[in-house]
């Protein structure tokens, strides 16, 4: 199968603020902590989901941002994920590190790796499906554009959920975009440099 | 209600980010685990870092958690006996 993909919404978290399919939809003051900003996104958004309070600031940003997107809805429970970032995990690993001089903390050591964002995003969304998670320097929209159409061709999904999740030294990069068989923008490396660019700075 | 009660209440809240709740909202006798407050494994994990940070209480027996765990009453009683610090 070669079949044409296509973008349908796609949404950035960044500087502070929040775009939906380019247009800005949610704008906090610039000198709020991540934690604050974060909570004030859920709060806005009237989330009811306790399990927020619980997570790390990384997966805070992918539970976030895959609610903004899809207005906390999933239906194809199949949909796979396919995530990256450059940063891995390494604000939690650096706070985990910090408490083993003491009292090593379990909720923080459970955030120790990028990809337990997929697995929140999962259970929030009950999802049995493929996910994968990769490490780039800079966001990379060939990755993204190879291996999902590799699943497309393999037929082994009809919705892939992409996501640039990035959180280092608090500064939060977040650019996460669907991808079907039909509607919304072709889906290409040039289509995704535009999405992903415009606000970037 | 004790001051320790009040004291491992709002510990709870805090260690474990249950941003929503408030003090006056857990029960003494309410279970901590399963249809109570739905704590899960992770948080049995900090309620026993909690006991040794807090309280200088060091599990000898996992098993013993199920007891200790199953309230506030029963937690406050158990770093009434045993504490250290």
């Amino acid at each position: 199968m070669n079949r044409e993909l296509f973008v349908h919404n796609s949404i950035v978290i960044r500087n502070s603020k929040v775009y939906k399919n380019g247009q800005l939809i949610f704008e906090a003051e610039t000198d709020l902590s991540i934690s604050k900003f974060l909570k004030k996104i859920y709060k806005q958004q009237e989330l009811k989901y306790p399990k927020f309070f619980k997570m790390d600031n990384l997966s805070k940003l992918g539970y976030l941002g895959v609610e903004l997107l899809t207005h906390g809805d999933i239906q194809d429970k199949e949909t796979a994920l396919v995530f990256a970032n450059s940063s891995s995990s390494l604000e939690t690993d650096t706070a985990y590190a910090e408490t083993m001089n003491e009292f090593p903390s379990p909720s923080l050591f459970v955030y120790t790796l990028p990809n337990i964002m997929l697995g929140e995003i999962s259970i929030r969304h009950q999802l049995r499906s493929e996910n994968v998670f990769f490490i780039s320097e800079d966001f990379d929209p060939g990755l993204f554009v190879d291996y999902s159409k590799a699943l497309f061709q393999q037929k082994k999904v009809v919705n892939v959920l992409c996501g640039w999740v990035d959180l280092h030294n608090n500064e939060y990069d977040v650019f996460l975009w669907q991808i079907a068989l039909s509607g919304g923008k072709k889906f290409n490396e040039e289509e995704l440099k535009k999405l992903y660019l415009p606000t970037h700075e | 209600m004790s001051d320790l009660h009040t004291e491992l209440k709002k510990s709870i809240i805090e260690q474990l980010n249950l941003e929503d709740m408030e003090v006056s909202e857990i029960e003494n006798d309410e279970h901590l685990f399963g249809d109570g407050l739905g704590l899960d494994s992770i948080d049995a994990l900090e309620l026993i870092v909690l006991l040794e940070k807090d309280y200088g209480i060091k599990l000898s027996d996992p098993n013993q958690g199920k007891e200790i765990f199953n309230s506030i009453n029963t937690m406050a009683d158990f770093i009434e006996k045993n504490r250290t610090r």
